[in-house]
């Protein structure tokens, strides 16, 4: 369940760090050691979620089609493929391996 | 608008068309991925126009499809979005008017510009401020700026709504191996940021941290334990401090001085 108070609650949230640099400019700085804070809480989070959301479903492991083309994807990605290369080819590892009946 | 299409270069509005076509395949895939889940068709639909921040989708509806509560999904958004507080420092002075060179007094070109301000505000978004910050004239900054914001969220919500469309034509869309575009995404988004060792380090903690923990806690929460590896951090902070600092020039866009770090092609 995704409640329209939650959206509305994360656009609010969302927007306000947006607007914050315009409407303070030129009179705070982000000092860097915050910046760089902030930049790693949101590199720690995006690998926590790719790691559960690419090997569990629920409390229990997602199956091997799934990893595996998340695994493929991000060889691709650190090779600097294009983005849509990289989306493209972990929707169809992942369907090719549940085609040929692994989940 | 007119200014903008006519200061931005071809080469700039190429790249931006294909950023936007990247954006767009991820969109489709997150909007149909919402409804073959079962979330309303409102939902992928009032996230994309009201939160417009690609990765903080996904994630917000990433912990609500693994039963995680909506106070977790948005703490998990709110959290990848805080990058967007230094981008506003970095592109404040375009976030503005499109066309400042007309200069008019008054009441109504007061409202104006402050509307094109709160407007610009929404659109400032990964790709949208790695364009900005590569420009070498305020004029192109800005004209980077909007080219890529307005263009970006157009696509983004359009193709949002195609997904929705597709997701709910479709029967199954773990068939076409959807599911596997979310994590695809968040990983593409974070790979260009692990430069620095305690980066990594902590990044990696964070991973085993969230999946050793998603058996036996509540969803949702494992994501928020996964925190906890940036404890990793600690001894390395005064170092980073003492050597990472750079002069940057207050007031011209010092906040983000390093573009590498903006990751282009996703995020939305």
């Amino acid at each position: 369940m995704m409640p329209m108070t939650a959206i509305v609650a994360l656009a609010v949230v969302t927007y306000g760090l947006r607007l914050t640099g315009p409407l303070l400019r030129g009179r705070v700085t982000v000092p860097a050691a915050a910046e760089r804070l902030f930049a790693d809480a949101a590199t720690v989070l995006l690998i926590a979620l790719a790691a559960t959301s690419a090997l569990t479903a629920g409390h229990g492991f997602a199956g091997w089609a799934r990893p595996a083309g998340v695994l493929v994807a991000g060889v691709l990605a650190a090779r600097r493929a294009p983005f849509p290369v990289v989306v493209l080819a972990a929707a169809g590892v992942t369907a090719l391996f549940r085609l040929a009946g692994v989940s | 608008m007119r200014f903008v299409w006519r200061t931005a270069s071809p080469a700039l509005l190429r790249d931006v068309g294909l950023v936007c076509l990247a954006d767009a395949i991820v969109a489709v895939s997150f909007g149909a991925t919402c409804v073959g889940s079962g979330l309303a068709w409102w939902v992928p639909v009032a996230l994309s126009v009201l939160v417009f921040a690609g990765g903080a989708q996904i994630a917000a509806v990433g912990v609500v499809l693994a039963g995680g509560s909506p106070v977790a999904a948005v703490l998990a958004g709110a959290v990848l979005n805080t990058r967007l507080l230094p981008y506003g420092f970095a592109v404040a002075d375009v976030v503005g008017p499109v066309n400042p060179g007309a200069t008019q007094v008054g009441a109504i070109a007061t409202v104006r510009r402050w509307l094109a301000r709160l407007l610009g505000t929404h659109v400032i978004t990964d790709e949208s401020v790695a364009f900005t910050l590569r420009q070498d004239s305020a004029e192109r900054r800005r004209s980077a700026f909007w080219a890529c914001g307005v263009a970006l969220f157009v696509l983004w919500n359009v193709s949002v709504l195609l997904g929705v469309a597709l997701g709910s034509a479709m029967r199954d869309t773990n068939a076409f191996g959807l599911d596997a575009t979310f994590p695809a995404v968040m990983l593409a988004l974070a790979l260009p940021t692990l430069t620095s060792r305690p980066t990594r380090l902590a990044a990696g903690t964070g991973a085993v941290i969230a999946v050793a923990l998603t058996p036996v806690l509540p969803a949702g929460l494992p994501l928020l334990a996964a925190l906890g590896g940036l404890a990793t951090r600690w001894g390395g902070w005064r170092g980073l401090l003492g050597r990472r600092s750079r002069p940057g020039p207050a007031g011209d866009g010092g906040a983000v001085t390093d573009t590498s770090e903006v990751p282009v092609g996703g995020g939305r």
